[in-house]
């Protein structure tokens, strides 16, 4: 188990390198990061000063390495819009998002889990067709849609939720369940196809032969066997969330870091869009590292070695 | 007599191709969606002689927000049968001319990150070793980067335009084409025909070509299927949120973005292009399905 | 010795795209306290689907009947879901073929083993585990206490399926359904197995069915045999009288099939029986061996086939057929 932790570290640490080398090189995009930052308004000795000052006059590598190791501090640079530390004001929006996206994956998954099992239990029956057309509806919606059409009835017509801002949990719901729905197909679909799976097995003909109650056999043994790849399907699907989040906590105007990407690219605040990808890329690799850790704990084969 | 003769319609033998065509037709799935995709597409493909207006240049400012055709009851409005939108553009012309962006973005998005992906794929999966911890690796770190945002930073950093979206997109979905690849190459790569061809001496390459790509391309089909709708679904956000498709192009995810300042007014601003989106997404995800499950039906999830 | 299992008239059917499948039909046997009937036959005669009817876990599509199914005085087709639930692992327990895969990877020995004891019994956690290091040292487990935090995968096959036999007695069962308990074992433990079993029935004198396609099996344990072929039971009674007279043709075909060591001249045709098992979907007409049958005649290709006395009591088999003239043909073939 040690072996596998420490050689998942380092690809984890390799990707997340390649993550930073890639980010970082974004902003070249542009042509002239100091051009972009200053604006169309600026004049020669604006951008020149721009330059010095962010060091867009180094070569490229030393201006690599030192973000990099600045990064590493936690110092992701000053935000030229804000006139503020970058590091700041990520970590004071993070919350929100992380919050958007527990809440989300937690709808996703109240929702998906029980559908997928008793989808398994009574294959095509009327529940599971039920289940599956809610899966194919729902990977056909488009978030930003599905988000309006909440706010349109439940926040307009109804009066039932706040639409912006994140002043109460409240305001949470609707979001949730736009940024949430998009994930519950796929959970859904993995929970019944592992459960079909499981039930089918053998091991669960022992338990039934050993007069295991009906509730006894589908949780402790089938489901405990089925949610393996569910678990891990779920952390990713999580991490996905935390940079999908733009749409959604634009339109509901929630201060997380999608909508501070956002308001940053419109205002071409290139440092703090550069930190953001690298963040939130920071945080998926982490999170998917400690699913691959899960993973391989829930399953004593791979954990007791 | 205790044995069981075959009847008649037993001992003729169904031959491959009309077993296939049965599955297929008998498929709901692919029916529906393949029907509402021929719709789409019809549309796209005939949208200048389905209407009289032009999408962009006939504006009425004078007819703005006429509501379409079911809202005021018996009164029909002949002329703009889905209303006109806030600079009196005739609301049905920019719906079917918006078909043609998305199913145009879908299809070429889907093109080059399919050529991306099963090139990586295939690589990984026929050569492995190295070629194949290159692969995964790259794999894992496009997978770390957040789609959404980094097509964002890219478009706003070097201009939005119809190519530009393409591209970026193509470049950045290739992902799921390299996963799938990989593990059916793997799947076939062990196969006798493979091992026979390799010991007639062919060249790697026709090996791919001939024995590998042709018991992948089921597998291939679907996923470029998924990956057209997702290639859809991320252009309509790119340009809901201003950084796709730019105005006054009718992109529906554009039409959206205009129409959601008088949604609570008018809903059908949004409402319709946003359908049709559904549709679209719909219909194509209902068609990869019904492929899947009647050529490989043992891949579901 | 009075018997634990009644069985009378026992059928199981499965519709299938074809029409109705009868795997099972009509079948008759008892099980004695302490006696071990071994139920033989080829691969598809019907044999697992008989075990899985008598524990109930036939598959929801399959529907099984019985004119009489009795387990210690009580009858079982009325038995609700929940009784059955109570009686199985309890009062019959059954242990299966694939011990590779008959366990759950995701918990350990120990759980697995209580949990079978907890289930049925008031009994502590401490006793449970008891219990389960007493069962697994009686079936040869050295080193038991260690191996309960153990998970399956660290077992070999052959462990594993003194874990699953030992399982099956955690409630003190008076009835044990074996389903080819060592087919998929190495041949060197399959007598260790098989021994095994007959010791811990005995000791607890448990009603045990051996299902297996193996002669040598039957021929070390039973008490009584009955084989199955095609869904019925074509012959049975007790070892003794199977292995040395037998009566219905398919079972001297299946005894002519061995070779014997003395017996069997070298380089001789070793016998086998041509044809295929007959489809068991929709209504068979007459016996079920007589397309493959050397003796069949013409009244054997319709009508049911009933029972005849063979040489000795409780020596039954099902033919149009004397017994002598069975006897002679047997001494015709195997000459």
């Amino acid at each position: 188990m040690l072996k596998f932790a420490l050689r998942r570290l380092g690809v984890a640490v390799l990707v997340a390198l390649t993550v930073s080398l890639l980010t970082f090189s974004m902003i070249y995009l542009s042509g002239d990061p100091a051009m972009a930052l200053a604006g169309e308004t600026a004049t020669q000795s604006d951008i020149e000063n721009i330059r010095r000052v962010y060091g867009y006059d180094q070569p490229i590598i030393v201006q690599y390495l030192s973000w990099l190791g600045n990064a590493l501090q936690g110092d992701l640079g000053r935000s030229h819009y804000l006139k503020t530390d970058v590091s700041e004001v990520i970590f004071a929006r993070l919350p929100n998002t992380m919050i958007l996206g527990g809440t989300a994956i937690t709808f996703a998954l109240l929702l998906a889990i029980p559908l997928g099992v008793v989808a398994a239990i009574r294959p095509n029956s009327i529940i599971d067709r039920i289940a599956l057309t809610i899966a194919v509806i729902g990977q056909a919606l488009p978030s930003f849609w599905f988000a309006l059409i909440l706010i349109f009835f439940l926040g307009i017509t109804y009066r039932l939720l706040p639409i912006t801002g994140t002043s109460s949990w409240m305001n949470f719901i609707m979001p949730s369940i736009a940024l949430g729905y998009y994930v519950t197909p796929g959970v859904m679909r993995l929970t019944r196809a592992g459960m079909l799976e499981v039930l089918g097995s053998d091991y669960i003909r022992t338990a039934k032969a050993k007069g295991l109650r009906p509730v006894t056999v589908l949780f402790k043994h089938a489901l405990r066997n089925a949610i393996i790849p569910v678990v891990s399907l779920a952390a990713v699907q999580f991490g996905f969330m935390l940079g999908g989040s733009i749409v959604i906590e634009t339109i509901f105007a929630i201060n997380g870091l999608g909508f501070l990407a956002w308001e940053s690219i419109q205002r071409a605040d290139l440092p703090m869009m550069q930190a953001i990808v690298l963040v939130l890329s920071i945080i998926y690799i982490l999170i998917t590292l400690l699913a691959d850790m899960m993973n391989a704990w829930l399953d004593p084969r791979i954990r007791v070695n | 007599m205790p044995n069981v003769t075959p009847t008649p319609e037993q001992s003729v033998e169904p031959t491959a191709m009309s077993a296939m065509r049965k599955r297929v037709f008998g498929h709901y799935g692919i029916i529906i969606g393949g029907a509402i995709l021929l719709l789409i597409f019809g549309m796209a493909l005939f949208a200048p002689y389905l209407t009289n207006f032009h999408p962009i240049l006939d504006q009425d400012l004078s007819n703005k927000m006429v509501p379409p055709m079911w809202h005021d009851g018996p009164k029909v409005n002949p002329v703009h049968p889905l209303g006109t939108d806030l600079q009196g553009r005739d609301y049905l012309t920019r719906l079917v001319h918006g078909a043609q962006i998305s199913l145009l973005i879908g299809f070429a998005a889907m093109l080059i990150s399919g050529v991306i992906g099963t090139t990586l794929g295939v690589a990984a999966g026929y050569f492995g070793g190295r070629v194949d911890m290159v692969v995964n690796y790259l794999i894992t770190v496009r997978l770390s980067m957040p789609v959404i945002l980094v097509a964002l930073a890219v478009v706003s950093l070097v201009g939005s335009s119809l190519w530009i979206v393409i591209w970026v997109l193509g470049l950045l979905i290739w992902d799921r084409f390299a996963v799938v690849m990989r593990s059916t190459t793997l799947q076939v790569r062990n196969l006798d025909y493979v091992a026979a061809a390799q010991a007639a001496g062919c060249s790697k390459f026709r090996i791919i070509m001939t024995e590998i790509m042709p018991n992948i391309a089921n597998h291939l089909i679907v996923v470029a299927t998924l990956e057209m709708a997702h290639a859809i679904l991320l252009e309509a956000a790119l340009s809901f949120l201003g950084l796709g498709v730019q105005p006054p192009a009718p992109s529906w995810g554009l039409m959206i973005s205009e129409g959601k300042g008088m949604m609570f007014f008018d809903p059908w601003l949004v409402g319709i292009p946003g359908a049709a989106l559904f549709a679209l997404i719909l219909a194509i995800n209902l068609l990869g399905d019904g492929i899947r499950d009647v050529t490989a039906p043992e891949n579901r999830n | 010795m009075s018997a634990i299992l009644e069985v009378e008239d026992l059928k199981v059917d499965i519709p299938v795209s074809s029409g109705m499948l009868h795997p099972v039909q009509g079948l008759n046997f008892s099980v004695g306290r302490g006696e071990t009937l071994c139920i033989v036959g080829e691969s598809g005669c019907g044999k697992s689907l008989t075990s899985l009817a008598l524990m109930d876990l036939l598959p929801s599509k399959a529907t099984r009947s019985a004119t009489r199914l009795v387990l210690d005085g009580e009858d079982l087709t009325t038995a609700s879901d929940r009784r059955m639930s109570d009686i199985r692992g309890n009062k019959m327990a059954m242990i299966f073929q694939e011990p590779m895969t008959s366990l759950n990877p995701a918990y350990t020995i120990g759980n697995q083993l209580m949990e079978a004891l907890l289930r049925h019994r008031n009994v502590s956690g401490d006793e449970a585990r008891e219990r389960a290091i007493f069962l697994l040292e009686k079936v040869g487990i050295t080193g038991a206490a260690s191996r309960l935090g153990q998970y399956p995968h660290q077992l070999s096959g052959g462990l594993r399926q003194r874990v699953m036999i030992a399982m099956s007695l955690m409630c003190g069962p008076e009835m044990i359904i074996a389903d080819e308990p060592t087919t998929a074992l190495d041949v060197t433990i399959q007598a260790q197995i098989l021994l095994l079993l007959a010791e811990l029935q005995k000791e607890f004198n448990m009603g045990m069915i051996l299902i297996t396609h193996d002669l040598g099996v039957v021929a070390r344990v039973a008490d009584r045999v009955a084989v199955m072929y095609a869904g019925q039971v074509v012959e049975t009674g007790t070892a003794t009288q199977v292995f040395e007279n037998p009566t219905h043709p398919y079972t001297q075909g299946l005894l002519e099939c061995i070779p014997i060591p003395g017996k069997t001249e070298r380089g001789s045709p070793l016998g086998s029986i041509p044809g295929i098992v007959p489809s068991l979907v929709g209504e068979l007409d007459g016996c079920h061996f007589a397309e493959r049958c050397r003796y069949s005649k013409s009244e054997c290709m319709t009508g049911a086939v009933a029972f005849q006395a063979g040489m000795e009591d409780g020596h039954v088999y099902r033919c149009v057929l004397g017994k002598d003239e069975c006897a002679s043909n047997f001494a015709k073939g195997a000459a």
